[in-house]
């Protein structure tokens, strides 16, 4: 209630009563800090009791073993079953299928892409390591289509289901997926299965919601209109729900493959075989070369796959069926193509050696690279060292030094106030209880550290993508050249620009922000693209007839009336620079992504790894939530406006 | 719509049955390879661990050998030192008929590989008192199996520029006076030591503080890190000082000195919070699955044997990141050349 009647007080005027608010609340939290500097700032202990009483879960979970390895061993067993089918099949029947499922989906250019793709993999020299990768990838995607689908189509059928599933969906994305491994050992140990499920649960939650989405995307009056001809609850889902939301599930399937694809060099530390193996062994001799040939296939493997499931979508959807009044003869010869690459592939074998891929043509982009990278470093890392200096000294370090050295209690009563000026009373909430439970963790330090190269990291996202995506949203030929290189950016694993970036900008906190940005950048560049490109051209024209200047009608009309896809964008960037930290510890960033490694590195540390994991997500909710609510707030302003 | 959907129907149930009619045609074939993983070839990445991997198809034709004389499940150090002590026994095991499969993975998880039995030989390994007594004493899952022969040195280091410019900075009383050269955006007032990756054993935070030294922590977090940094130090001659260890491939490429801490005593490193001590030096020994061990014959005894020299793992290891050798080419380059160090391994 107290909620509702300060927003109608500050609707009444909005802007000046919110400005007065804001001014006070800024000098009130900076007299705070004068005063209160340096008190109540929760120094780290390492022996923090907590620690110690998590690293007790281990044996807990280790007196329970009967119940673990029956999953553990029917997960590695999946496996096992993708990995023959791929072997049985040789190089020329993997092709084959990949070329065939492109010309039946979408015509001769996939199957042209398809084809050569894989191709590539082998011309690489990284056919084994690459099906190894797509194996135990697949593994997963069929278990998370499996639990995903049926889960998705229950919470797009009932209310309570979903908001239930909700929650969790959000816990699980926000969480990094490095906090994943150590509880991963634990439970199942090192090697396969327990990637596999890794993998899974980074990879199910756009199963579930996509899914859903596509049954509520249903409308209405199809779903009425099947009841009042007297069909059962199941016959709608059978015969209507599920064929008109096909290709939501193919999209969800789709992003499932695109997540899965991602965690595949990390779920290498844990003993996952493929081409994370090779990135991690490039790293360690720092060999960017080598780990940009890895990195490439797995890039080409996500193209190829996204383009394959993104096509099978549209050609499942009966509504792109409608217009292909097709005879017989016409659907056989549509077959033909695609059975006689299908046959070419699976009868290769008897002509040639299917098992391995023959080594007459390589290609390597290892010493080319090597070169450029060495010539880069060697020219400008002077320069980018200078920015560091600059940057690290000007602004990230006096954000740190008011996070780590305002007491505490200062912190969390400041976030709170700003998560409800920005949100309201339940992101408010929702903040104060993260940052208490940070406090009991026993990681307010190291939190406080992580939170400032966050929120540095994130200012740097949204200020380069907002800009490229003003840019892009103007031109076409821009979003044309820049497509394939966001591609690559957002598939390419981190690691293999973590070298270049380390020698660049050496080890510290600067290089983990450096490697955030170019995570979290593709996506915030592309939702305000699509924002800007969505505002009415009549409103666009309206303004420019009343004589709106180029730059006006930017920050006038354009901005203003994306709003919500550029607060979406904000939203993404921070999810996303979070699911940076710990890759960034592994650079010199220190804080909750160091403790977790170490977690999971050392035996004696498992406690605080476990805590610090927590604390990322804790972390993260808190910044969702407020990033969340400031959308919902706002849209309904902008609505009110309109 | 209705006959259409039925031609897409015959038409997936088509190309499930040619899929199927290909696995089993393929199944049937005599195909020598093991059926699942085998490793990637370019970077000579190891094979995986998967139950039933094959050994490496990248093997020189030199490192194969006939006969079958059971399997071992390798595990490599994320360091390309261990890749080397790796390759080397691989390939001379499988000479004798051996089968191996190698995985790489991080030191401590490797241990829980003698519970699955993902892991049967570890070559390499540093310390880790409490995971040997909870695997070697209390559960007897694995087995002491006599030190390696390379002897590991931990310490603090600085790149050789340094020494030449400033003589006196290998003994630690001087390091104080140096404390400003080391400054960084990250250390603040106080000089910058660069800590390792949290894999390794290292306790830099309590012995700066001990010694009362102006410097502060700074983690790396990770080996490449490291590398990069001293690498960098050396080419760019910029003041570093940090964590480092022998054998390293990157001694052969650099020359990094060390610096003298108090020395070394008998119980000087019990409590890790009052050390005032430099690094004791570690003894590497080998660590086998006690059962793999006791059904292993030739090749258990072939490992309790294996033993070489610091210089000995350097100049694989250098074969393999400088001169970029496959692990196995490298490993033969070796083994052409010290048949005497070698024989004596073969039971």
């Amino acid at each position: 209630m107290t909620a509702l009647r300060w927003r109608t007080a500050a609707l009444a005027d909005p802007t000046s009563a919110r400005r007065a608010l804001a001014v006070v609340l800024v000098i009130g939290a900076a007299i705070a800090f004068v005063l209160f500097r340096g008190q109540a700032t929760l120094t780290h202990d390492d022996d923090f009791p907590l620690f110690r009483s998590l690293n007790g879960v281990r044996d807990v979970v280790d007196d329970n073993r009967y119940v673990l390895d029956p999953i553990r061993s029917s997960v590695a067993s999946l496996v096992d079953v993708f990995n023959f089918a791929i072997a049985s099949l040789g190089w020329p029947g993997i092709i084959g299928i990949a070329g065939a499922l492109g010309l039946v989906f979408g015509g001769g250019w996939l199957a042209i892409l398809a084809v050569t793709g894989f191709a590539s993999l082998g011309i690489l020299g990284l056919w084994e390591a690459s099906m190894a990768t797509l194996g135990l990838m697949l593994a997963a995607v069929m278990i998370a289509v499996a639990i995903g689908v049926p889960l998705g189509i229950l919470a797009g059928r009932s209310r309570r289901a979903s908001a239930v599933i909700a929650p969790v969906l959000d816990v699980m994305q926000i969480m990094p997926t490095f906090a994943y491994l150590t509880p991963m050992t634990l439970l199942f140990f090192i090697g396969a299965a327990p990637s596999t499920v890794a993998t899974l649960i980074y990879a199910i939650p756009p199963a579930i919601r996509i899914t859903a989405l596509g049954i509520r995307g249903v409308p209405e009056a199809t779903v009425e209109a099947a009841t009042s001809l007297g069909a059962t609850s199941r016959q709608v889902l059978l015969k209507v729900q599920l064929p008109l939301a096909r290709r939501a599930i193919g999209l969800g399937i789709n992003q499932t493959i695109m997540m899965a694809l991602s965690m595949v060099v990390i779920t290498a530390m844990i003993g996952a075989p493929g081409l994370g193996r090779n990135i991690l062994s490039a790293v360690q001799k720092v060999d960017v070369g080598a780990a940009f040939d890895a990195g490439l296939a797995i890039v080409i493997l996500a193209i190829i796959l996204d383009r394959l499931t993104f096509a099978a979508g549209e050609w499942l959807d009966p509504r792109s069926h409608f217009t292909r009044a097709q005879t017989l003869r016409q659907r056989l010869v549509g077959w033909s193509g695609p059975a006689a690459i299908l046959a070419a592939g699976l009868l290769a074998p008897f002509a040639v050696d299917a098992t391995r891929f023959p080594t007459d043509i390589t290609f390597s982009f290892r010493s080319a690279i090597n070169q450029s990278v060495d010539w880069f470093t060697d020219s400008f890392s002077g320069i980018t060292k200078g920015i560091k200096d600059v940057l690290t000294a000007n602004i990230l370090n006096p954000i740190e030094t008011v996070l780590t050295e305002s007491p505490w209690w200062l912190v969390v009563v400041v976030a709170m106030i700003l998560a409800w000026y920005l949100s309201g009373r339940r992101a408010s909430i929702i903040a104060g209880l993260c940052l208490s439970a940070i406090v009991l963790l026993g990681l307010w330090g190291h939190s406080m550290s992580t939170l400032a190269n966050v929120l540095v990291a994130t200012a740097l996202t949204l200020a380069i993508g907002i800009a490229i995506g003003i840019l892009t949203a103007r031109s076409d030929r821009l979003r044309m050249v820049l497509r394939p290189i966001l591609d690559a950016a957002q598939t390419m694993p981190a690691f293999v620009y973590l070298i270049p970036a380390l020698a660049l900008f050496d080890a510290t906190r600067f290089t983990a922000i450096v490697a955030a940005v170019i995570y979290a950048v593709p996506p915030v560049i592309r939702l305000v693209e699509i924002g800007l490109r969505a505002v009415p051209l009549t409103i666009v024209e309206a303004a420019t007839a009343s004589g709106a200047t180029e730059r006006q009608l930017l920050w006038k009309v354009r901005l203003p009336l994306s709003q919500r896809a550029l607060l979406l964008a904000a939203n993404q960037g921070i999810v996303l620079v979070l699911a940076m930290v710990v890759v960034g510890a592994l650079v010199g960033a220190g804080a909750l992504g160091y403790d977790v490694i170490t977690g999971l590195a050392q035996g004696k540390d498992f406690g605080k790894g476990l805590a610090a994991g927590v604390a990322i997500v804790l972390l993260g909710v808190m910044l969702d939530r407020i990033t969340q609510g400031a959308g919902g707030r706002r849209r309904s302003t902008v609505a009110r406006a309109g | 719509m209705q006959r259409n959907r039925w031609a897409r129907w015959f038409a997936g149930i088509a190309v499930v049955s040619l899929v199927m009619v290909g696995c089993a045609r393929a199944g049937a074939t005599p195909i020598p390879a093991g059926p699942t993983t085998s490793p990637g070839a370019s970077t000579g990445t190891p094979a995986s661990v998967e139950p039933g991997a094959s050994p490496s198809a990248v093997a020189a034709a030199t490192c194969e050998g006939a006969g079958d004389k059971g399997s071992v499940k390798m595990m490599v150090n994320q360091w390309v030192g261990a890749a080397a002590n790796v390759a080397v026994a691989q390939c001379l095991l499988q000479q004798m008929g051996v089968k191996v499969a190698t995985s790489t993975l991080a030191e401590e998880v490797a241990w829980q590989g003698f519970e699955t039995g993902d892991v049967d030989v570890i070559l390499e390994n540093w310390g880790h008192p409490d995971l040997e007594k909870k695997y070697i004493q209390e559960t007897k899952l694995a087995t002491d199996a006599g030190p390696m022969g390379v002897k590991g040195i931990i310490g603090w280091y600085v790149p050789k520029w340094m020494v030449d410019k400033y003589p006196d900075i290998t003994d630690w009383n001087n390091l104080n006076k140096y404390a400003d050269l080391f400054k960084t955006s990250e250390s603040g007032d106080k000089g910058q030591f660069l800590g390792a990756d949290p894999t390794f054993v290292q306790y830099d935070e309590a012995l700066i503080a001990n010694l009362k030294l102006n410097y502060k922590v700074i983690f790396s977090g990770s080996e490449a890190a490291t590398i990069t940094a001293f690498q960098s130090a050396a080419k760019n001659q910029t003041p570093l000082i940090g964590y480092f260890y022998d054998p390293q491939w990157l001694l052969n490429e650099i020359e990094l000195v060390q610096v003298k801490l108090p020395a070394w005593t008998e119980g000087c490193d019990a409590d890790l919070k009052k050390v005032a001590c430099d690094y004791p030096a570690y003894t590497l020994n080998k660590i086998v699955r006690t059962k793999w061990l006791d059904a292993a014959g030739d090749a258990g005894t072939f490992i309790k044997n294996f033993k070489w020299t610091n210089a000995d793992q350097n100049s694989v290891a250098d074969a393999i990141t400088n001169k970029n050798m496959k692990e196995l080419d490298a490993a033969k380059v070796w083994i052409d050349a010290n048949a005497a160090t070698w024989q004596a391994w073969i039971p």
